[in-house]
């Protein structure tokens, strides 16, 4: 079932166009890559999917995006809603200045849960969703600024989780982590893909190749070419993705 | 400026290697049947101390392509051109293999007297060399319409080891002091039979690389 449908999307920073009449389609419950060197728009159209380019001042987009059958541009159209449903999590871990507890039960609490118990669950669960619950469980009210790079990326995956999230957004998340801890969210997106769909920039082709299902190649805001992963990596269909993925530009 | 020169200028050393290797197994079939035809048991024997050059050289091409894979991460068809020359490299190393058991015949059949004209063999033979010329060739080219061409000629290959094989079997049923020379000269055709299906097989790493496709040309 097409969970994003994403058709003729242009979007401009002022005048200068950063997307393309960008068409894609990703599946409930799977993995799509974004892949392309910087400055070709990745980035850009992932947080089109959960309006946070609204933020930026001078954007201007055109095209439909729907989740769900719904078009997420549309007038009336809940922003904060569609940011719980729609979830992302950045290069940087940007833990707060809390607890760990406090970190997760932050969201639910926004969202108007106040039940201490029902708080208690879910941070349980959203840990232990992000595989992250065996190695905090003990210091749950000690700062979430003392753990790992690592622990704190899961972390901010755990955040997103608590407040019940259909698709995750991530953005070069394994860019600033040494390659244990890459390894670890990698094993953890191939878990939350069960239950998530999961679309991820990375610049990290082997990445890529080894967590999506489903890998698309931007390049000067057009999108190249998108095909099923291992197709990509192996028989890409456009000469611009071939020489991209064999590092042979320029 | 190009990017990945050194990658580059290692897939084409590469190349080389395999080219080299490719060579090395066509002299080797040529020696043989020539061995096998001229009685030539010297011939024959440097045939079997050369098959260690060959698995030597086979052995770094392995080595290359592992190092390569790991060090250069490769993708789309730097990944097939390793993956393909790795194969190669294995179907090139069993056909020298194939060429010393064509000299050990030689080996044993010793001075012995021909039961039948030797001409069969010969013609096998060229036309298994043809089809290595014509696959290096569509290595370095890397000219996939070169597979079909390979196939035809194996299927002429094997049209020819049919009738070897009919003949050879009346003989035997009719004189029974020939089987065992017969046996040797039918062992002789079934591993040129058996070349013909290695460079099928190489046909077939070529069409990999040019467009990342399997296909079976053995059928």
């Amino acid at each position: 079932m097409d969970k994003i449908v994403v058709d003729k999307l242009d979007l401009f920073y002022g005048d200068q166009q950063a997307l393309n009449k960008i068409c894609l389609t990703m599946k409930e419950k799977s993995v799509t890559a974004l892949i392309g060197p910087s400055g070709c728009g990745k980035s850009t159209f992932l947080r089109t999917l959960n309006r946070m380019q609204d933020l930026t001042p001078s954007v201007k987009i055109s095209g439909k995006i729907t989740i769900d059958g719904q078009d997420i541009y549309a007038p009336g159209t809940d922003v904060v809603l569609l940011r719980k449903k729609v979830g992302m999590v950045f290069q940087n871990p940007n833990p707060f200045p809390k607890s760990v507890f406090e970190n997760i039960a932050y969201g639910p609490r926004i969202h108007g849960e106040s039940d201490k118990k029902r708080l208690n669950e879910i941070v349980e669960t959203s840990l232990k969703d992000a595989a992250l619950w065996n190695e905090v469980k003990d210091r749950l009210h000690e700062s979430a600024l003392g753990l790992s790079g690592g622990q704190q990326q899961r972390l901010c995956i755990a955040r997103l989780l608590a407040v019940g999230p259909e698709i995750l957004l991530m953005d070069e998340p394994t860019s600033a982590l040494d390659p244990i801890s890459t390894m670890k969210i990698e094993e953890l997106i191939a878990e939350l893909k069960d239950k998530y769909s999961i679309m991820i920039v990375t610049h990290n082709m082997h990445q890529a190749s080894r967590v999506s299902d489903r890998t698309a190649f931007f390049l000067s805001g057009d999108l190249i070419e998108e095909d099923v992963t291992s197709i990509l990596f192996t028989r890409p269909a456009k000469k611009k993705t071939e020489d991209y993925i064999s590092g042979r530009f320029g | 400026m190009p990017t990945r020169q050194k990658f580059d200028h290692e897939l084409e050393e590469l190349r080389t290697n395999i080219l080299n290797l490719g060579n090395m197994v066509n002299e080797q079939i040529t020696d043989a049947v020539r061995s096998l035809i001229n009685q030539d048991l010297e011939l024959a024997n440097a045939i079997v101390v050369k098959d260690i050059a060959l698995n030597d050289l086979q052995a770094i091409i392995e080595e290359k392509c592992i190092l390569l894979i790991a060090t250069q991460q490769p993708f789309a068809r730097d990944l097939r051109k390793l993956v393909a020359g790795f194969k190669i490299s294995i179907y090139l190393e069993r056909m020298g293999d194939l060429s010393v058991d064509l000299a050990k015949v030689t080996i044993r059949i010793g001075e012995e007297e021909f039961i039948k004209p030797i001409v069969d063999i010969p013609r096998m033979s060229a036309l298994v060399q043809e089809m290595i010329d014509i696959g290096l060739k569509a290595y370095v080219d890397e000219d996939c319409g070169a597979a079909s061409e390979m196939s035809l000629i194996d299927d002429q290959i094997d049209k020819i080891y049919s009738g070897v094989f009919g003949e050879l079997r009346s003989i035997m049923m009719e004189d029974p002091n020939k089987v065992t020379q017969a046996n040797y000269l039918l062992f002789a055709s079934r591993f040129l039979e058996r070349l013909g299906d290695y460079c099928t097989n190489i046909a077939e790493e070529i069409v990999y690389i040019c467009n990342g496709k399997r296909m079976d040309l053995n059928e």
